[in-house]
């Protein structure tokens, strides 16, 4: 289950600068799991203390908002991108 | 007569730099005064703007602001910018307008309109926040500029930019009104019309600005300085009030951004001494079709759902609105009130605001004066309070929203005879009218 996930720039400093990176993971949890052994500390950006997302971090799958979908356990398919954004002002 | 903005340099532009870091409105860490705007180091919330209040009341006093240019750059002391050579294109300084016909037909005693329609250059407020963007955007070496865009800001920025000689990329949603796309073209940027609703141009945009880090996104990496200049709405309605804070303001709620700035100024002005403090009442406007922030209003609840947008109010269409938590919390903390209104209704506030005061706004402002009248019907704002509602764009800009709602012209020949009848059948439909609206 190979996705290609989209780092922010904030968080690229976990990822040795690189804004895209291939990953496993059957669901949003599992890929958060894995994105954490690979770039330890990125977690704890995305995540509070009790694990769950922060208000100001949005996940996309497939450019639609996972809160559209099934929150932290929507399924991940091969070849599917995860956009990870943190919530912006618009106009 | 209107002021040339070639002006020589005024005490409230020489003023030295008051702000100091940016320090994240969640977990309070700070910043260096760079291009971000989250705070990556902890929690990933927004970044903003710190201040150096005692150095701002020593600097300014309400004469010396009164003597400064004839735009938002009078208050250039509470804004994150440098310089003493900001870009000025007039931006700022429109009218505040007290109402009586319409505050008579919504049974208010004082309500005034801050009319951002005929905000220069391009008619919205968005050109408040772009000043201020553009001019942080050149300090910090940017020489291409982008945003994303409901329309209005890219109207803003690419007008902007194009004056102050900066390269120029907006991202729109492709469905935007024609008014809203020509008005942007014509100051010569690339424009990306994306297949997709806002959010998914903000997202885009936020893609691309992971790998484009040479370009100063407005709304991105140059968030926290360009958010500031809506704190001039607050300001100016201040000092046009003759120094003192209003009652009660209704302003439109997209991102929930403009909203609480507005309440960040009015503080602000607080805090260094130019007005008294009393309590305003905070209350948003939102269409039915995107509302957000006031199902979460309605429902009690502190967290926003996001929801797909489906209206004609496309400049307030934010279905994944930012700041719509700290909307929220403050329409509550100050005892005002989050509603919404169909397109129908946004349309009928269109029509009401021009037709009693002569300002024709956009669907944004319908909205603002849609829910001005639903709350007033409702009791919700006391006639006695001093009230202001923003008016926040320009209605040429949206045509297509009023076309088949607002009559014809009635056509005739260059004689007298065709004029009388024209007339006859004019004052017969005036009467048909009439009749309807009592039935």
């Amino acid at each position: 289950m190979s996705v290609k996930v989209l780092i922010p720039t904030p968080l690229q400093k976990f990822t040795n600068n690189q804004a895209t990176l291939n990953l496993e993971g059957s669901n949003i949890v599992e890929l958060l799991e894995v994105l954490d052994s690979t770039c330890p500390g990125i977690k704890a950006r995305l995540c509070d203390d009790k694990g769950e997302l922060r208000r100001f971090v949005n996940f996309y799958v497939n450019s639609e908002d996972i809160r559209f979908l099934q929150g932290k356990e929507t399924a991940l398919a091969d070849g599917d991108e995860v956009s990870i954004v943190p919530a912006v002002a618009g106009g | 007569m209107t002021q040339a903005i070639d002006r020589p340099q005024t005490p409230a532009l020489s003023t030295r730099p008051n702000f100091t870091a940016l320090r994240c409105k969640e977990c309070g860490e700070t910043y260096d005064l760079g291009p971000k705007h989250v705070c990556e180091d902890v929690c990933f919330g927004p970044l903003e703007v710190v201040y150096d209040y005692d150095a701002i009341r020593r600097q300014v006093t309400r004469a010396s602001i009164a003597a400064g240019p004839k735009s938002i750059w009078r208050y250039k002391a509470f804004l994150p910018v440098a310089t003493d050579t900001p870009i000025d294109v007039g931006t700022g300084m429109t009218p505040l307008v007290k109402t009586n016909r319409l505050a008579r037909r919504l049974g208010l005693k004082s309500l005034y309109i801050k009319n951002d329609a005929v905000n220069m250059p391009t008619l919205s407020f968005k050109d408040r926040v772009v000043s201020v963007a553009l001019t942080r955007a050149q300090e910090l070496g940017f020489t291409t500029v982008s945003c994303a865009s409901t329309g209005n800001l890219a109207n803003s920025t690419a007008a902007i930019a194009a004056h102050a000689g900066l390269d120029c990329c907006v991202f729109i949603p492709s469905d935007l009104e024609a008014g809203k796309v020509l008005g942007t073209l014509i100051y010569g940027p690339t424009v990306m019309a994306v297949n997709g609703n806002y959010d998914q141009v903000n997202r885009l945009c936020c893609e691309v600005a992971n790998t484009h880090d040479s370009w100063g996104f407005v709304n991105i990496n140059l968030r926290p300085y360009y958010s500031e200049g809506s704190k001039t709405l607050g300001y100016e309605v201040a000092e046009q009030l003759g120094w003192q804070l209003p009652d009660h303001i209704v302003a439109p709620l997209a991102s929930g951004s403009l909203f609480t700035k507005i309440h960040k100024g009015f503080q602000e002005f607080v805090k260094v001494g130019l007005v008294d403090d009393k309590p305003v009442r905070f209350s948003g406007a939102q269409a039915e079709g995107c509302s957000p922030i006031a199902q979460a209003f309605e429902e009690g609840r502190d967290f926003i759902s996001p929801v797909k947008p489906n209206t004609i109010a496309k400049s307030i269409a934010i279905g994944n609105p930012a700041d719509g938590v700290y909307a929220l919390e403050l329409a509550r903390k100050t005892n005002g009130n989050i509603a919404a209104v169909t397109d129908a209704e946004i349309i009928d506030g269109i029509k009401l605001l021009a037709e009693t005061e002569g300002i024709f706004t956009e669907t944004a402002g319908g909205t603002t004066i849609a829910v001005l009248k639903k709350l007033a019907e409702a009791g919700k704002i006391d006639p006695d309070e001093t009230t202001v509602a923003y008016i926040t764009g320009n209605g040429l800009k949206t045509q297509e929203a009023v076309h088949g709602y607002i009559g014809e012209p009635l056509t005739l020949e260059p004689k007298l005879d065709s004029f009388e009848r024209a007339l006859e059948r004019a004052r017969t439909l005036d009467r048909l009218e009439w009749k309807q609206a009592s039935v």
